[in-house]
């Protein structure tokens, strides 16, 4: 990848991120920002290739911790906004009466 | 014709990218938002399986790799199947300190193995670095405050100031090493110590009340560090994901930074938002109490209830409570309505999340646009736990810090009723003009301990 095009692709993806978020209703303020705090959460992969790449033991020790994080991440916005979604639910669904 | 690795790996890379973004577009709808994190969230599965077969990887670190991610994968299901619904706004904010942690491991991974990379990806590991860190740093001071960790914030003379030294330090370091002036690991060390600390000192004078706005701004920097160490790691994944993150929460941050008519500049340097220290305005009449018996019939006889949640209703977990007392009012053919303003509570949308959890239904509840207008119809505005966001002061009064701050107009409403724990002041220590105005009436006490007396009240109608 040349550095014009990861530029072009840095540029196109900065758009579709205002694109999508622009027209958000606030009650789903929480879950798309925990969402987006998920899908940043694919620094796992590149954590992993770090990981993998290292050969000093600061190298894989650095590396054994950021990809640890990264997995927190990832699992940890995956869990927590999922269950935030679960619970939104409309008057015609039903759900009002719902219990935990 | 076989596949490489490399290939099957980009190929993955790219269906991740379009899983991600109609993942978040899904999840801009109420209806489809189930679905969006569950098409992100195969994303994320595809990409981490494939880049197991990434050529780079040594065989001796498979055990390492496969370590990390069962043990972080484990920590954090655990908590995060745990937490309380109103304790979410510090567990977001630690998730995505780990995010930016990762990302300034990977820049720190990079930058010590002291290979020449050129001079644009150096700068970009440094600046996805810096940002990682403070990212990191902030996010746990901002978990550490939300949890009660840290009760004070901690503010002196000359602490901006300070700010700017060490970043000032950090940039001569960072820079040293992206130009490949200096690549000795002590420098490197020194970079990302400043770093974290720049992250720490920035947050700790930052108050509560600001937190929905830092969260969302240290979500949009760790999706910018995730997308530029994608540049040093040659991973269009990553500066895609990274990007759109940074760019959304980039848009959130302003949302919210709007709805308290500030500047991000001002949340971040001002230390406003935090009880104390700010003047306190002159305001005229007299708080009147009312008994929960009188304020329970005055409902029930009501045509019309707009309820106004804010900080209070979570630190006392009365949702549910909210919840029930609005059903019984429905069931007596009373309309209610919930009214939300943008920044009520510690994170963007808090409000809704622990209405929803409920098991309020999202079309009952309203925001500011939609629900101001309808105050001047209502019978009753009951207000719980909140505070500055109802204060008209922001309308009227030039000199208050809060003038100018989008409001619900809750005093338009024909009888106000505040549930409130004490007489104290808001998180900006300015007088609530609402609560002394002739139409307003207090009723003190716990959230939840009030709701459950108003609920035997209307009962007893």
């Amino acid at each position: 990848m040349t550095g014009m095009v990861a530029l072009y692709i840095f540029m196109l993806a900065a758009f579709t991120g205002y694109e999508v978020i622009s027209r958000v209703p606030v009650i789903l303020h929480t879950p798309l920002m925990s969402g987006s705090n998920f899908v940043h959460g694919i620094v796992l992969v590149g954590a992993m290739v770090a990981l993998g790449g290292a050969h000093t033991p600061l190298e894989k020790a650095i590396g054994f911790v950021g990809v640890l994080l990264a997995a927190g991440n990832a699992v940890g916005g995956y869990v927590v906004t999922e269950r935030m979604l679960e619970m939104f639910k409309s008057s015609g669904s039903g759900g009002a009466r719902r219990t935990h | 014709m076989p596949v490489s690795a490399e290939t099957l790996i980009q190929a993955s890379y790219f269906v991740t990218a379009v899983l991600f973004i109609m993942g978040l577009k899904r999840m801009s709808s109420p209806r489809t938002a189930r679905s969006g994190i569950l098409w992100a969230g195969a994303g994320m599965l595809v990409a981490t399986l494939v880049t197991l077969l990434y050529p780079g990887i040594s065989t001796e670190n498979y055990p390492l790799i496969i370590a990390a991610i069962v043990v972080g994968t484990i920590l954090a299901w655990w908590s995060g199947k745990r937490v309380a619904m109103t304790d979410m706004p510090q567990m977001i904010a630690l998730y995505n300190g780990m995010g930016g942690g990762a990302a300034a491991a990977i820049a720190a991974v990079e930058l010590y193995r002291g290979e020449s990379h050129g001079y644009a990806v150096s700068s970009l590991a440094v600046l996805g670095g810096i940002i990682g860190a403070v990212s990191f740093g902030g996010s746990l001071i901002a978990f550490g405050k939300l949890q009660g960790l840290i009760n004070r914030s901690l503010r002196f003379p000359g602490q901006q100031v300070i700010n700017l030294l060490i970043l000032a330090a950090a940039i001569v370091l960072g820079g040293a090493v992206a130009l490949e002036l200096d690549t000795a690991p002590a420098v490197v060390t020194g970079f990302f110590v400043l770093a974290l600390v720049l992250g720490v000192t920035m947050t700790l004078p930052i108050g509560g009340a600001d937190m929905p706005v830092v969260i969302s701004l240290y979500n949009a920097l760790t999706g910018l560090a995730v997308g530029f160490e994608g540049f040093v790691l040659n991973n269009a994944a990553m500066i895609i994901a990274g990007t759109v993150v940074g760019s959304a929460g980039t848009l959130l941050t302003q949302l919210m930074a709007k709805a308290m008519n500030r500047s991000l500049g001002n949340v971040l340097f001002s230390g406003f938002g935090d009880t104390g220290g700010a003047t306190t305005g002159t305001v005229s009449g007299s708080l009147k109490p009312i008994e929960a018996s009188d304020a329970g019939v005055m409902m029930a006889f009501a045509q019309k209830v707009i309820v106004v949640p804010g900080y209070g209703m979570a630190v006392a977990q009365a949702q549910h409570k909210i919840w029930e007392l609005s059903q019984l009012l429905i069931d007596r053919g009373v309309t209610v309505k919930f009214a939300i303003h943008p920044v009520a509570g510690r994170m963007p949308g808090h409000m809704n999340v622990l209405l929803a959890e409920a098991g309020v239904p999202y079309d009952l509840i309203a925001d500011l646009d939609e629900i101001n207008s309808e105050f001047e119809t209502a019978d009753v505005a009951l207000i719980i736990g909140a505070n500055d966001v109802v204060n008209p002061v922001a309308r009227t009064d030039k000199s208050s810090p809060i003038y100018g701050m989008p409001i619900l107009n809750a005093d338009k409403a024909k009888n106000v009723i505040v549930i409130k724990r004490g007489k104290g002041a808001g998180f900006s220590g300015i007088e609530n003009a609402l609560f002394y105005l002739d139409n307003a009436r207090m009723l003190y006490g716990d959230a939840q301990k009030a709701a459950a007396e108003l609920i035997q009240a209307i009962k007893a109608v």
